[in-house]
């Protein structure tokens, strides 16, 4: 099951990867429009029968940030609370089978177990923030903007495959970004000069 | 084809000048991206698991490689597989100079590891070396592994640095380590909590950022303890208006909007502040204003920024200017055409709702636009905001609706929460006895096995009091409303169990009470019951019971049982089952359908389930035989507590005081707590507390209309209860439904082209405003049906009255004792044969603490104690009447070997101080002389329960 972006772009790009930029300007090719199919219940049902221990309501914070592609591969997985491996796998699949097919008219916000997953799809990836039920969805769907604004700026026009190659990178991003489950820095500025930074040493 | 993919890869690394990784390692990036299927996928990450594991212990690999092999070991494990052969690596390469390698060990490390992980005692030397470097990049490095990794137990060794660092000169640092200090506080605030105040401190620092990052912790600290904070509302408020002013630096705007992140989090911490705080709130009301004007409404972020102002206006004291501008953003929010802005604005009307009321109704289409929306996130909030707005006048509307959506849930947690709401609302508001039962059998029809047993109690409880009206025709009409609808429902498969359990129970006590179903046709349905669930014990239960009581209805009311043949077979067949609890059940019925008209009228009484059972907590009655015993040369009592290696008797006592009190044959922990609290009511010593029942206060209450329960309700007197019921609530609820109706034509005038139906339900939702009270709990009560006999005994508050108001009417003694039985009741789901041990255990408790009791007791005292429980007889088992006769069966049963064997004496003479009764000593001991002169006892009947134990 192939993405139809990934096929589309198939010169450029690796089978399952794609090329297209993130945040939609200067496209290295024009972007076809892919109307993802209606959203079904089905894919909304997964059984959330129990609840991670470890997942403490009594602290609010982002307990993890998933880039994910539309096959479900992950790119990036960000754990702000501990979780058992077999248990982040768990959520990784289950936060694909919630975001992949929902209609993008939709909210950008799913109900996942006890809390609340704030996604937004940039080209075939998908950014998944999981948050307290009761937090400011509006505001963490920008802090998703942000950060790929920040990653943008920092590939200079990125796409799935500059974080695929460079996913070490996108972590130390994410530390500037990002730290104990709460926004540290949120300018972007700031973030962009430190990896500056960073990347002399190199 | 191949040339392609170069030149793709190529552009690729170009578009980065390199990736700075060796082919190998693009070249399995590139593989598996290429990877068909998972199987493939796995094969290709497999086999470089292995090659990993070759290298990686190679020596001297160069530094650049060795990197590699961790960067290679984070992907793999970011595939899903195990690469834990590697972790000893990368927390070596934790201990290296360079900086990069350094970094990547750390990023390794941070990603493989959790802060219990038994090699983090191997980083928390370095992180310490490093926290002290010069090089603020290495400090940043090695924060960013303490926010991660330190756990409770490792936080005092890096503690000291920390701190130090909070006054680093690089805000980086100071950033981090206030993250850090954070984190510690929420891993163990005991360890920071000295170091709190430097928190106020850093909020003053010069860079914005690790001001920003400062609030993280504050609101955290705000939250638990707001009064110790009230000093900072002025430095929060002004703070906020500098960013609103635009005077921080233009690198935190964000979508041309000034520091749009930490103004939120400000409005949060503000909110927590203001909360019920006038004064505090007096600060904000200008800058919060300020932002409503100022926010950019075009833009996601702007809105974001405006939705926390709404937050922060419903949580502070409220002001009518501000809340003015919160209810036109809203306004804004839920016209809008994005799913997001609609679902923020039905989020900030339900936060905005308690304050005023009235702006729901302005947007009543829009919401039911978004409850009709496909989007489930949308309709679960839309649900939310009902829920919240739910009256009397529009509670129809909104559980249908509400039952309507959970059908369709698949997801059993929300379905659980939704069923529970569902129940509230009608328990809360319910318009009238009919929709009452009407709703909750569709709750239990499609939820059953999710709620709560508690609920189908209360329904029960509900169908046996009825609403608690004047009249006995409400309360009638009210069964037989439930009656005819359970028989219709009855013949659904797959039914939950505990809906069966409700209707298997109302049938058996009012199936033919108003005679427009024969007892046949009853007892048929129930005998299909029992057959389609023929692996539910406990339905099987209540159905046997429900055909014991429809049989003896029959009996008294003097007709002729005939016995299906099916229902026969039933018989038979349960006779032999494995549950001795089944087979005790369907020895009784036998038993007794035997009887004559008069004996059964005492057993079970038609609507007796409302009765009170009196219960003599401290035994008082047993005085007379203790002090015989006395002076007949037995040891006085030992209490459990002065004893010592003696079996746990608490438990054993607890045990039995439920039987006594409690007819519930489900067990439910909830209930055994009520009891034994009930049980710790001392009864004989005061008159309104004292009377020993179901404890439903709570339940009660949400009711709303209270039924006799309540102790403070029985003990005032008759003309109080008249005048409660001025007001029906079902004439209110008419009114506002004509209210509704009114406001729905006013709404056609002006908005033509919306749909009728629509309007209709906005109308339904929306119309009844002005009657926007919860049914108040009245404060009258329901007159128990014998309420005389209550009342009046409790008001006598001594047993001796109680007697004289039971004995005239009791038929003859001789079927008497046949009707005792009926007081005592055991939950059907204790086990029998540990009803069994218990019975035995005490046995040789008491031959070996008490031996001058065992010694001296004969078979009449024995007698006489059993049969004190008369008494009480008259008023009933509350819930379960009938099923209540089983343990005492096995008593009574007991009683008539007893009479042969001693042994059997230690049993019951350590036993009878758990069932206490009613006092007239003289007239049970007479009682249960008959009973043995007549033979009647269920224990000819079923010889095997007891024989082997007996001996």
């Amino acid at each position: 099951m192939h993405d139809s972006h990934a096929r589309f772009h198939s010169p450029f790009s690796f089978r399952n990867f794609n090329l297209t930029s993130l945040l939609g300007r200067r496209n290295r090719e024009k972007r076809k429009k892919v109307q993802c199919p209606r959203f079904t219940e089905s894919a909304r049902n997964s059984q959330f029968l129990f609840y991670y221990r470890s997942f403490d309501l009594s602290i609010r914070m982002i307990r993890f940030i998933l880039l994910q592609n539309r096959q479900g591969k992950t790119r990036l997985a960000k754990y702000y609370v501990p979780l058992e491996d077999s248990e982040k796998h768990k959520v990784e699949y289950e936060v694909h089978r919630l975001v992949v097919n929902r209609d993008p008219k939709f909210t950008n916000f799913v109900e996942f177990r006890t809390h609340k997953v704030i996604y937004r799809r940039y080209a075939g990836l998908f950014f998944s923030l999981c948050v307290d039920i009761t937090d400011n969805e509006l505001a963490y769907l920008e802090c998703i903007h942000l950060f790929v604004e920040i990653l943008d700026h920092f590939f200079s026009n990125v796409c799935e495959l500059d974080l695929v190659f460079n996913f070490h990178k996108v972590y130390l991003i994410l530390d500037e970004f990002i730290l104990a489950g709460e926004l540290q820095e949120t300018s972007k500025k700031a973030i962009i000069e430190r990896m500056g930074e960073l990347e002399k040493l190199e | 084809m191949e040339q392609l993919k170069t030149i793709g890869r190529e552009l690729a690394m170009g578009s980065q000048g390199g990736f700075g990784q060796s082919k190998e390692f693009l070249d399995l990036v590139k593989s598996i991206g290429e990877a068909r299927s998972k199987a493939e996928e796995d094969r290709i990450v497999l086999s470089e698991i292995e090659t990993l594991k070759r290298r990686i212990v190679e020596p001297d690999i160069p530094r650049r490689k060795m990197k590699e092999y961790i960067i290679r070991l984070v992907y793999v494990e970011m595939l899903g597989h195990d690469a834990s052969f590697g972790y000893i690596h990368a927390v070596k390469m934790t201990h290296n100079d360079n900086l990069l390698l350094k970094r990547t060990g750390y990023l390794a490390v941070t990603l493989f590891l959790n802060e219990d992980h038994d090699l983090i005692i191997l980083i928390v030397n370095t992180i310490q070396k490093d926290l002290k470097s010069d090089n603020y990049l290495i400090v940043c490095a090695a924060l960013n592994v303490v926010c991660k990794l330190i756990n409770e137990e490792t936080i005092p060794a890096v503690l000291p640095q920390v701190v130090e660092l909070l006054g680093h000169s690089k805000e980086a640092v100071r950033k981090k380590a206030i993250m850090a200090l954070h984190r510690f506080y929420q891993k163990s605030p005991s360890s920071v909590s000295h170091l709190v105040s430097n928190f106020r401190k850093r909020l003053c620092d010069n860079d914005p950022g690790v001001m920003g990052a400062t609030l993280c912790p504050l609101f955290d600290l705000i939250t638990i303890d707001v009064n110790s904070y009230k000093d900072l509302v002025v430095s929060f408020v002004s703070i906020l208006k500098q960013i609103a002013e635009r005077r921080l630096p233009k690198s935190y705007d964000y979508h041309q909007m000034p520091a749009p992140f930490i103004q939120i989090k400000l409005l949060k911490i503000l909110a927590l502040l203001g909360s019920g705080d006038k004064q505090a709130s007096e600060h904000m009301y200008t800058v919060v204003g300020d932002i409503f004007r100022k926010c950019d409404s075009s833009s996601n972020i702007g809105n974001a920024v405006l939705y926390e102002c709404i937050s922060c206006v419903s949580a502070i004291y409220p002001n009518a200017k501000l809340l003015e501008a919160a209810a036109d953003v809203i306004a804004r929010f839920l016209k809008s055409d994005s799913h997001n802005l609609k679902y923020m604005g039905i989020d900030a009307l339900g936060r905005l709702i308690k304050l005023s009321p009235e702006v729901a109704e302005q947007h009543q289409l829009a919401v039911i636009d978004c409850l009709e929306d496909p989007d489930d996130t949308l309709k679960r909030k839309t649900f939310e905001l009902l829920y919240k707005m739910t009256k009397s006048s529009n509670v129809e509307v909104i559980v249908d609706r509400m039952i309507d959506y959970m059908i369709n849930i698949n997801d059993n947690h929300y379905k659980t929460e939704i069923a529970s709401r569902c129940v509230e609302l009608a328990e809360q508001f319910a318009p009238s006895n009919h929709w009452f039962i009407q709703t909750m059998n569709r709750v239990f029809e499609h939820a059953g096995d999710l709620v709560k047993s508690k609920v189908a109690h209360n329904l029960m409880r509900l169908i046996a009091e009825g609403f608690g009206e004047e009249d006995d025709t409400a309360d009638s009409q009210l069964r037989s409303s439930a009656v005819e609808s359970y028989l219709r429902i009855i013949g659904e498969p797959k039914l939950p169990s505990l809906f069966l359990q409700v209707i298997c129970w109302v049938l058996g006590e009012y199936g033919t009470a108003d005679g427009k179903f024969s007892a046949s046709y009853v007892t048929g349905k129930l005998c299909d019951v029992a057959d389609a669930y023929s692996n539910d014990e406990i339905v099987k239960s209540y159905a046997v019971t429900a055909l014991m009581k429809l049989f003896v209805f029959e009996i008294a009311a003097g007709r002729k049982v005939d016995i299906l043949p099916e229902c026969q077979s039933l018989i038979e067949e349960l006779s032999a089952s494995h549950s001795t609890d089944l087979q005790q059940r369907v020895y009784e019925l036998q038993a007794i359908i035997g009887l004559d008209a008069h004996a059964v009228e005492c057993i079970l009484p038609s609507d007796a389930s409302c009765e009170d059972i009196e219960i003599d907590k401290n035994l008082s009655f047993l005085n007379d035989y203790v002090q015989q015993s006395l002076e007949k040369g037995a040891q006085p009592y030992i209490p459990e507590s002065e004893r010592s290696g003696m079996l746990d008797i608490s438990n054993f006592q607890a045990k039995i005081s439920m039987k006594l009190q409690l007819m519930v044959l489900v067990p439910e922990p909830s209930y055994h707590r009520e009891v034994q609290q009930a049980a710790t009511v001392p009864s004989s010593s005061d008159t309104g507390s004292s009377e020993v029942k179901l404890r439903l206060d709570g339940v009660q209450k949400k009711w709303g209309r209270p039924t006799y329960s309540s102790s403070a309700a029985s003990t005032s007197n008759s003309s109080s209860q008249n005048t409660v019921y001025e007001v029906t609530p079902v004439d209110g609820s008419s009114n506002v439904n004509s209210k509704a109706r009114e406001a729905s034509y006013d709404l056609k005038k002006t908005q033509v082209e919306i749909s009728p139906e629509k309007q209709k339900l906005a109308a339904s939702l929306f119309g009844g405003t002005s009657k926007s009270e919860r049914r108040a709990s009245s404060t009258g009560h329901k007159v128990p049906k014998g309420s005389s006999h209550v009342l009046k005994s409790t008001a006598g508050s001594t047993t001796d009255v109680l007697v004289e108001k039971t004995t005239p009417v009791q038929p003859p003694p001789d079927l008497l004792d046949l009707g005792e039985p009926t007081i005592k009741d055991g939950p059907s789901s204790v086990d029998p044969f540990k009803q069994l041990e218990e019975l035995l255990d005490p046995t040789q408790l008491g031959s070996s603490a008490n031996p001058g009791i065992v010694g001296s007791t004969s078979a009449p005292d024995i007698m006489q104690l059993y049969s004190d429980k008369p008494a009480s007889g008259q008023s009933g088992g509350f819930m379960y009447p009938s099923s209540s006769n089983r343990s005492d069966d096995n008593l009574v049963s007991g009683l008539a070997n007893a009479t042969t064997d001693s042994a059997h004496n230690i049993t019951a003479a350590a036993h009878p101080s758990q069932f206490s009764k009613g006092p007239n000593l003289k007239d049970s001991l007479e009682k249960d002389a008959l009973v043995r002169q007549m033979g009647v006892t269920p224990s000819s009947q079923n010889p095997n329960l007891f024989k082997d134990l007996l001996g």
